[in-house]
C-alpha cells in the first residue's frame, strides 16, 4: 500500500498553499467581518485552475485526480473557507454533476465556462420546507413540451447571487414521488428569477448565500440534464462526491486551527515555562493530530476510490462525518488553548470555529451521514 | 605580501565603514607584520584622502576616474592592484556595490572569498573566519583554503582603531577600459542616516498602530541621530517605505544600538536585527517574543512611552 | 531574448536547522526543500517577461543531485520551458559557480539572473563568480528589470537611494527584493504541462571547494532582558550610556 504522494500531487498542494497562505490571508478576517465576496481572489483561482481543476481538459478542466483536489481544499480551507466552499461546489457538484451525466452539447455549452472560471456555478437542492428531505420537492418543473415551467424558491444556496449558471432540482411528476423529479440547468439571466437578500451567516461569511424564487422560468427542454425523473438519482449522486470536497474543508479547517494552536503554544509562556510544556495542553495538541490525521486519511480513501471508479459514498459519508465532528472540536479547543486571544477575530481561530460548525450541517448533515452508513451497515453485516 | 583595501566615498567622503575597513586592515598588517595601503576611484580631495592616514593606512592609491559603476571594470582593477602589489588579503566593504564586486575580485585572482564575516578571523594562517549562515539562525566557522582571501565587512563590525600616520598618495593613471555599464539616471536622498551604517537605529512595529503614529518616532531618531527602520508588515501596509524593512528578506542591520518599538519579535525580523550589540524593546505585551531578543526591555504603551524616551535622551544629550 | 535563471534549493525557510552531534555539519533529515526565495523572484520576472512577449524562452539551471528537479519541475510549472540540472555537489559558492559556467556554455542565453543570495548560506557570491568566469558583465542589488527591444533597462539599489542603468548585453543580473512582487504560483494548466517540457541532466567534472566549513552552532541567545520602569526612563539612559555603553 502506497501512502505516498506523487510529485505532482505535492505540486498542486504546494500551489493551494501558496495562494491561501500569501494571498487569500490578507483581508480573510476583513471579508469575514463585512461579508464581501472574494471577487478578485476568485478570478485567480479561475486563473490557476482550481475551479474546474477536476474536469477532463478536453472540456477546459485541469484534469486533477481526487487526491490533489483533496490536497488543495484543505490548504485553502485552512486559511478560508468561503472560497473553498466556492471551489467545492464548483468543482464536486456542478462540473462533475455536468460531465458526468450531462449531454455533448450541455457539456459543450455550459461545462467549460464553469471549468474555466468564467462563472461559477450554484447548486439548488434545498428549499424552506425540505432540507434533509429532499424528497419533499415543492419548486416545480412543469412538462410545457419544449420547455419547462419553474416555480418555487430554493434556500442556502451558495453562490446563489454571483453564479451564472445554476443546477435546480425540482418537481415535473408529482404523482411518481422522488422518481418524478428532474434537474435543469438554468441561466442565471433568465427572466422570472429573483434573489433573495444576501444571509447574514455565522460563519463561511465571505462566500454569498441566497435564497432564489422562481416564477414563471421558463427552462428549454434540452437543458434537462438524463433522462425524464432523473433528477433525485442526480442530487443522491453528485452529493455523494460533494460529501468529498466538504470532508477535506473540514480537515483543512481543523488543520489550520491546529497550525495556529501549535505555534501559540509554543510562543505563549504561563507559569514560568511555554504552554506546550504544560501536559494538559500538550495532550490537546496530541488528540488534535490523530483526529485531523483519521479524518485526512478518510477524505484520501474516499478520494482514492472514485479515482478507482470503485463505489465512494459510504467511504465519503464516513469522511464527511467524521471530519466535521473533528473540525468542531479542534477548533474549539483552538479557541480554549488560545485563551482570551482566541476570542477575538485578529487570531483567526474563533472564525474557524464559527466555520466549522456549518461543515457539520450542509451537504447532509452528520445524520443524514449516519444514515448512510448505517444503511450500508445493515446491508453489509 | 601585503593587505589590500578597497576604500569607498560616498559623495567625495569617506564614511564610518571605510575607516573602520582600514582599522581592519592594519591591525591585520601588524599581526602579519606587512603593509596596508587603499585603493580608491572618483573624484576625492587630498585632504579627504589624506584621511585614511588617520587609522594607520600609509599607502594611498588613487584612481582618479570614478570605476564603481561598473561592477567588472571595478573588479578588474581592483585585482590587478592587488596582483602588482601582492596583496595576500582583500578587504571590501560589504555595501551594495562591494559585496558585488567581491566575488569577481575572488575569481580573478583565485582566491577564497568570505562575505559579510562577524569580526576579526580566528585565525589568519590559515585564514579562518566566522560568519552567520541560515539567515541569522547559524554561525558558521570556515577556513578559506586559497593563498589569497577576499573578505567583506558590514559596517559596525569592526571598531575604529586610531594610529595617525603621513599616508603616501600615488595617482593611477592606468588603462580603465569601457564600461559595459552605464548609469542614466541617479536617485540619492541626502541628509538622512543610512540604514545600514547606522550606529543607533530606531524602528517600529505594527504595535504603532498606524502610519499616522511615527513622527514620535522620528523625533526619537532625530534625538539620537538615528536611521529609521520597521518590520515587515510595517512595510508591507505602505506605513514606511520599502528600504526601511529589516528582517530575513528585508535588510540585516548591525548598530550599536537597536529600539524595538511595538514590534513583537517574529523570528523573520529577529534573523534582521540579530548581529545588534544592544537591542531595546518597548511592547504592551509582556509574552511578546521580542523581549527574549532584547538587553533592556520596557512594557507600556507606546503612545505615553515613546515621547518620555525622546525626552529622558533629549535631557541627556543636553547635559554631556 | 533568452533568459536563464539560476536556482538552488534551499531548506524551508520555516524549519528549525539543526546539526549533527558533532556540529560539523547541518542535519537535513525531514527537511522540506523549497526554491531559494530571491532566485523565485527572479524566476517570477522571467515569466512576467515572456507573457508581456518581451522574452523567448525561459530556461532554469540548479545544481545538485536528484533531490533538485522537484524544485526544477516546480519552475517548469510556474512556465519556464526548459530546465537544466548538473550533476554535482554544491560543495561552496566556488564550485557551484564553475558548474554552472561550465553549463551555460552549452545554453547560451541573453541575459543570466541570479538571487542576490540563498536563505542558507548567505553567501551573496555566486552570480559574481559566474559573471566573472564567464567575463561578462554584471549588475547586482537589480530591483527592476525592463525590456526595450534589444536592450535592457535595470534599476539598481545604492545606499540612500537607487540607479537607472543599462549594460550591454549578454549580462549576469543579480537581483534582490523588488525584482517582483508575487512570486508565481504555478496552475494546474502549468503542472501539467511541466511534465511535457524537457529536464535535461548533465554530468559535471570534479570542482574543488575554495573554502571549507569547520563547525557549525547556535548563536549565543542573549542572557536574559533587563526590564526598565516605564516610569523611570533616565534609568534606561544611564545604563545605556554606562554600562552598555552605547550612546
Amino acid at each position: 500500500m502506497n501512502f505516498e504522494y506523487t510529485e505532482e500531487q505535492l505540486m498542486i498542494r504546494q500551489a493551494a498553499r501558496d495562494f491561501a497562505q500569501r494571498e487569500l490571508i490578507k483581508d480573510v478576517i476583513e471579508r469575514d467581518t463585512h461579508s464581501i465576496y472574494p471577487t478578485e481572489h476568485v478570478k485567480v483561482l479561475a486563473e490557476l485552475g482550481f475551479l474546474g481543476m477536476l474536469v477532463d481538459p478536453k472540456y477546459d478542466g485541469g484534469g486533477m485526480d481526487t487526491i490533489s483536489y483533496v490536497l488543495a481544499i484543505e490548504e485553502i480551507s485552512k486559511v478560508d473557507s468561503s472560497v473553498s466552499v466556492i471551489m467545492s461546489v464548483n468543482n464536486s457538484l456542478v462540473c462533475y454533476g455536468l460531465e458526468n451525466f450531462g449531454s455533448e452539447a450541455q457539456k459543450e455549452k455550459y461545462l467549460k465556462p464553469l471549468a474555466r472560471g468564467d462563472k461559477t456555478g450554484a447548486f439548488l437542492l434545498s428549499e424552506p420546507e425540505a432540507g434533509s428531505d429532499a424528497t419533499s420537492q415543492r419548486t416545480t418543473a412543469e412538462d410545457k413540451g419544449d420547455y419547462y415551467l419553474l416555480n418555487g424558491t430554493k434556500n442556502w444556496i451558495t453562490s446563489g447571487n454571483t453564479a451564472g449558471t445554476y443546477l435546480v432540482i425540482a418537481q415535473t411528476h408529482p404523482e411518481k414521488g422522488h422518481k418524478g423529479i428532474n434537474v435543469l440547468i438554468v441561466d442565471r439571466n433568465t427572466p422570472g428569477i429573483t434573489v433573495g437578500p444576501h444571509e447574514d451567516k455565522m460563519g463561511m461569511r465571505s462566500s454569498d448565500t441566497h435564497s432564489v424564487m422562481f416564477n414563471d422560468v421558463k427552462v428549454p427542454r434540452e437543458n434537462r440534464i438524463g433522462e425524464d425523473g432523473f433528477g433525485f438519482k442526480f442530487a443522491m449522486k453528485t452529493l455523494e462526491g460533494g460529501r468529498i470536497g466538504i470532508a477535506a474543508q473540514a480537515v483543512g479547517i481543523a488543520a489550520g486551527a491546529f497550525e495556529r494552536s501549535v505555534k501559540y503554544a509554543k510562543e505563549r509562556k504561563a507559569f514560568g515555562t511555554e504552554l506546550m510544556n504544560h501536559q494538559s495542553v500538550a495532550f490537546k495538541l496530541a488528540e488534535m493530530a490523530v483526529k485531523i490525521e483519521n479524518a485526512r486519511n478518510l477524505c484520501l480513501k474516499a478520494a482514492w476510490l472514485k479515482d478507482q471508479n470503485k463505489p465512494y459514498g459510504y467511504a465519503s459519508a464516513m469522511a464527511k462525518y467524521y471530519a466535521a465532528e473533528a473540525a468542531m472540536w479542534v477548533t474549539t479547543e483552538a479557541v480554549q488553548i488560545h485563551g482570551g486571544y482566541g476570542y477575538v477575530k485578529e487570531y483567526h481561530v474563533e472564525r474557524l470555529m464559527r466555520e466549522a460548525k456549518l461543515t457539520q450541517i450542509y451537504e447532509g448533515t452528520s445524520e443524514i451521514q449516519k444514515i448512510v452508513i448505517s444503511r450500508q451497515i445493515n446491508n453489509d453485516y | 605580501m601585503s593587505i589590500l583595501v578597497y576604500a569607498e566615498h560616498r559623495n567625495h567622503k569617506f564614511n564610518k565603514a571605510s575607516y573602520e575597513l582600514i582599522s581592519f586592515g592594519n591591525k591585520l598588517a601588524g599581526d602579519l607584520n606587512t603593509n596596508v595601503f587603499a585603493f580608491t576611484t572618483g573624484t576625492l580631495a587630498r585632504e579627504d584622502l589624506k584621511t585614511l592616514g588617520n587609522y594607520g593606512c600609509n599607502t594611498i592609491l588613487h584612481f582618479p576616474q570614478d570605476v564603481s559603476d561598473d561592477e567588472k571594470q571595478l573588479s578588474r582593477i581592483i585585482s590587478d592592484i592587488a596582483s602588482e602589489r601582492n596583496a595576500s588579503i582583500v578587504l571590501i566593504p560589504h555595501s551594495f556595490r562591494g559585496r558585488a564586486a567581491a566575488p569577481r575580485v575572488a575569481i580573478r585572482l583565485k582566491a577564497s572569498l568570505a562575505q559579510a564575516i562577524s569580526g576579526y578571523p580566528v585565525s589568519l594562517k590559515p585564514m579562518v573566519v566566522n560568519k552567520r549562515a541560515f539567515s541569522g539562525k547559524a554561525l558558521i566557522e570556515e577556513t578559506l583554503v586559497a593563498d589569497i582571501s577576499v573578505l567583506t565587512l558590514n559596517a559596525n563590525t569592526f571598531g575604529l582603531i586610531e594610529n595617525v600616520v603621513e599616508p603616501a598618495i600615488e595617482v593611477l593613471s592606468i588603462d580603465a577600459g569601457s564600461a559595459a555599464t552605464r548609469v542614466i539616471q541617479s536617485e540619492v536622498q541626502s541628509g538622512k542616516v543610512l540604514l545600514s551604517e547606522a550606529d543607533i537605529v530606531v524602528s517600529g512595529g505594527r504595535g504603532m498602530r498606524s502610519a499616522d503614529n511615527w513622527q514620535p518616532l522620528e523625533e526619537l531618531a532625530e534625538v539620537l541621530g538615528a536611521a529609521t527602520a520597521c518590520s515587515r508588515p510595517v512595510s508591507d501596509e505602505g506605513w514606511r517605505p520599502h528600504h526601511e524593512h529589516v528582517g530575513q528578506t528585508g535588510k540585516v542591520v548591525s548598530p550599536n544600538l537597536y529600539f524595538a518599538l511595538g514590534i513583537s519579535g517574529a523570528i523573520q525580523h529577529l534573523a534582521g536585527i540579530s548581529a545588534s550589540k544592544v537591542i531595546v524593546a518597548v511592547n504592551k505585551d509582556p509574552d511578546a517574543p521580542i523581549f527574549g531578543a532584547a538587553d533592556y526591555g520596557i512594557i507600556g504603551d507606546l503612545q505615553t512611552v515613546l515621547p518620555r524616551l525622546t525626552e529622558a535622551f533629549r535631557k541627556h544629550k543636553s547635559q554631556s | 531574448m533568452n533568459i536563464l535563471v539560476c536556482i538552488s534549493n534551499v531548506p524551508d525557510t520555516t524549519t528549525r536547522i539543526k546539526f549533527t552531534a558533532d556540529n560539523k555539519s547541518v542535519d537535513y533529515t525531514g527537511v522540506q526543500w523549497i526554491i531559494n526565495p530571491w532566485d523565485e523572484l527572479a524566476l517570477t520576472r522571467a515569466i512576467e517577461l515572456k507573457e508581456a512577449g518581451k522574452a523567448n524562452k525561459i530556461m532554469v539551471i540548479s545544481v545538485g543531485n536528484s533531490t533538485v528537479e522537484a524544485t526544477l519541475r516546480k519552475a517548469l510549472a510556474a512556465g519556464a520551458d526548459e530546465a537544466i540540472r548538473v550533476d554535482a555537489e554544491a560543495l561552496d559558492s566556488f564550485s557551484t559557480a564553475s558548474h554552472l559556467a561550465d553549463a551555460i556554455k552549452q545554453y547560451p542565453a541573453d541575459i543570466i539572473l541570479c538571487g542576490i543570495e540563498s536563505s542558507d548560506y548567505n553567501g551573496s557570491s555566486v552570480g559574481g563568480m559566474l559573471a566573472e568566469m564567464l567575463d561578462l558583465p554584471s549588475v547586482s542589488s537589480v530591483s527592476s528589470l525592463e525590456i526595450e527591444g534589444g536592450s535592457i533597462k535595470i534599476t539598481r539599489e545604492i545606499e540612500g537611494g537607487r540607479q537607472q542603468l543599462e549594460t550591454a548585453l549578454p549580462a549576469v543580473l543579480v537581483v534582490q527584493k523588488g525584482i517582483a512582487i508575487n512570486p508565481r504560483i504555478p496552475s494546474m494548466r502549468g503542472i501539467m504541462t511541466a511534465r511535457t517540457k524537457p529536464l535535461k541532466v548533465i554530468t559535471a567534472s570534479a570542482v574543488n571547494a575554495e573554502s571549507q566549513i569547520n563547525s557549525y552552532e547556535t548563536p549565543p541567545q542573549k542572557s536574559s532582558c533587563r526590564m526598565i520602569d516605564p516610569e523611570n526612563l533616565d534609568e534606561l539612559v544611564e545604563l545605556l550610556h554606562k554600562e552598555a555603553r552605547v550612546i
